[in-house]
């Protein structure tokens, strides 16, 4: 049987907060990182088509590093810091993010380049007001499977992070340790619930940008 | 509203290289040398491969020539700003190339605001250029491209193009995705739109029909890139300069001229007519005096009520509503000869009655008449500066191929 101690929970609620706080922080952070890089090296590979093979390669490569081992490595270097969990939390976003980025870029009909081209837009403009709005659908589902992903790694930092950093993954060690069932079941439900809101946010988020999407049924 | 400007192709070319065609660029362009009027519409035609679209492309340097020079109003646009000179040339292409983010007003403003207009004159234009091209700008306005028709869209695309006010229009193929009814009145809508505009307005089309309907000037392209003929319509369709051209025009080009021309052009016989209460002594006589056994009945407002036939009708009496015979075909006077034509064969007679706005008579159109105007020089007459342009252009010489495709899908 499970046994929640909820007088427990309900103790120690600035505790859940201070937790959820800093998994949030590992969410953002990593993923604002891990966007922006993907995003230049997309509009990189516009122009050279000829890195996406390689760039794809590299972030391809750092996503297959076993995310405790990218942890433990990185201790020596950043101590336990809450640099430790963002750089390998931002790596391993890039496989996913460069790869939709550049789908999303990729899926802007000829016609439609050719057309701003034509009406005088600026390469840099066009990619602002035309590719990247277009480009909206693809990259958001690469941010929506990355957030979760990351949420869920969070919890892994928390073996390496000690009461240092891991989000609401240090409620789960903790508990291990101590035999505490009711902080393994807040970690884990905890952590879920966060990648349910999170999810539900990008899509709201999702739907704001691209009104466009939803406007059919005309007189097609 | 400005209106067009010249454009001069001054000895221009466009070669590929082996790997550019590999990776489908379009047809090459071979020294081509044009100048279209300004104001005018100006066709490119011909089988694809032939260097139309190639030649379109090189104006707003989508694609840049390989040779040669192309001049707007005598300025080498190689010298102007490419972004600058763009803004100042719609463009209209089969795909309409909506920007499927934004509303329909966003997109009829897309040139305005990147010349940085402010939000009411931007607003105000958008508005205006929707009802020009007949769509309601509060209904339109707010929707996005993928809430409407085909038609509607390349509607959008033509407003679009003409947001601030280019002298000159780039139009690659722009009804050729819209079914056959849509296109004639998309057609018919920017022949009427140019009359006030007098853009000059670059077409491309493979089809030699629209050529013909649309063009001031219709430019014959071929494979390798090199014009076969420059005519206005009606020159091309009654002496085609070379075998390739007779072909492309196709066999039925004496037809094809016919729609060339208004019933508004032809001398109309007069036709005799009687009122609703005339007497039949009034009406022999009319019919004595020319020479007819038939004299048409009309009321009060001169709009035809049927035929009469002499030989039928009593020798004394009033004429009544009731001695009518069914009508022989109405013709508008602005409708085509092929077009009436075709309705005088289609229902067996020699002869229509042609009818103004209102309905009133004007006259008679007979095929006799028909033939006697396509043989007249009138029917060849050419504005002075269309047969300047096509005194001008350079001819290429290019061996033909044998197998020609021909116009139309």
């Amino acid at each position: 049987m499970i046994d929640i101690r909820w007088d427990w929970i309900g103790d120690h609620l600035d505790d859940v907060a201070e937790k959820t706080w800093q998994h949030l922080q590992l969410l953002l952070i990593p993923m604002l990182a891990g966007f922006i890089i993907a995003f230049a090296l997309a509009v990189l590979a516009l122009r050279r088509p000829g890195t996406v093979g390689p760039v794809t390669a590299i972030t391809g490569l750092l996503y297959t590093i076993p995310s405790l081992a990218a942890f433990a490595v990185l201790i020596p270097i950043t101590g336990l810091s809450l640099m430790t969990a963002i750089i390998p939390l931002a790596a391993y976003t890039l496989l996913i993010l460069y790869v939709n980025t550049v789908a999303g870029l990729r899926s802007v009909p000829p016609e439609i380049n050719e057309a701003a081209d034509a009406m005088g837009y600026t390469s840099t403009s066009r990619l602002l007001h035309v590719q990247l709005p277009l480009a909206v659908p693809l990259i958001m589902a690469g941010v929506r499977v990355a957030a979760v992903t990351t949420i869920g790694l969070v919890t892994v930092a928390a073996i390496i992070g000690g009461n240092r950093f891991g989000g609401l993954g240090q409620f789960i060690t903790e508990g291990l340790q101590t035999d505490f069932d009711t902080k393994i079941y807040l970690g884990a439900v905890g952590s879920v619930i966060l990648a349910f809101v999170v999810d539900g946010l990008l899509v709201g988020l999702q739907r704001f940008l691209t009104p466009w999407t939803r406007a059919r049924g005309g007189e097609q | 509203m400005s209106s067009g400007a010249t454009i001069e192709f001054d000895h221009v070319s466009k070669h590929y290289d082996a790997a550019a065609r590999k990776r489908g660029a379009g047809g090459a362009v071979e020294d081509l040398s044009l100048t279209i009027p300004a104001g005018r519409i100006c066709v490119l035609v011909g089988p694809s491969g032939c260097g139309k679209t190639t030649t379109l492309k090189m104006v707003n340097r989508l694609i840049e020539p390989t040779g040669g020079r192309i001049l707007i109003d005598g300025v080498d646009i190689a010298e102007v700003d490419v972004t600058d000179l763009r803004r100042g040339i719609g463009y209209v292409i089969q795909q309409v190339g909506l920007f499927p983010h934004q509303t329909i007003a966003q997109n009829v403003a897309t040139v305005p605001r990147l010349l940085g207009w402010g939000r009411a004159r931007q607003h105000a234009r958008t508005d205006e250029l929707l009802a020009l091209v007949g769509l309601a700008p509060d209904t339109y306005g707010d929707r996005y491209p993928s809430q409407l028709s085909g038609g509607e869209r390349q509607r959008v695309g033509v407003a679009r193009a003409l947001a601030a006010d280019p002298p000159v229009m780039l139009m690659d193929e722009p009804f050729g995705a819209v079914d056959p009814i849509v296109r004639e009145r998309l057609q018919n809508e920017l022949l009427r739109l140019q009359e006030d505009l007098a853009k000059t307005i670059i077409f491309v089309t493979h089809d030699i029909d629209e050529a013909i309907k649309m063009g001031d000037l219709v430019v014959v392209m071929q494979q390798g890139g090199g014009i076969a003929q420059v005519g206005a319509p009606a020159e091309l369709l009654a002496e085609p300069a070379t075998e390739y051209v007779a072909r492309f025009v196709g066999s039925d080009r004496g037809l094809k001229r016919l729609s060339l021309y208004r019933v508004d052009d032809v001398a109309l016989e007069p036709a005799t007519m009687v009122r609703v209460g005339d007497d039949y002594a009034t009406l022999r006589q009319r019919a004595d005096a020319a020479d007819t056994a038939f004299v048409l009945l009309v009321d009060d407002g001169q709009r035809p009520l049927g035929w009469l036939d002499r030989a039928d009708l009593p020798m004394a009496g009033y004429v009544s509503e009731a001695d009518a015979n069914p009508m022989s075909p109405l013709l508008d006077r602005r409708d085509t000869l092929k077009d009436a034509t075709s309705r005088l064969l289609d229902e067996e007679v020699g002869s229509g009655i042609v009818v103004d706005r209102n309905g009133r008579v004007l006259g008679l159109l007979t095929l006799g008449a028909v033939m006697e105007w396509m043989q007249d020089d009138r029917s060849r007459q050419v504005p002075d500066d269309i047969a300047e342009a096509v005194a001008e252009a350079v001819v290429t010489q290019i061996d033909v191929p044998d197998e020609v495709a021909t116009g139309g899908p």
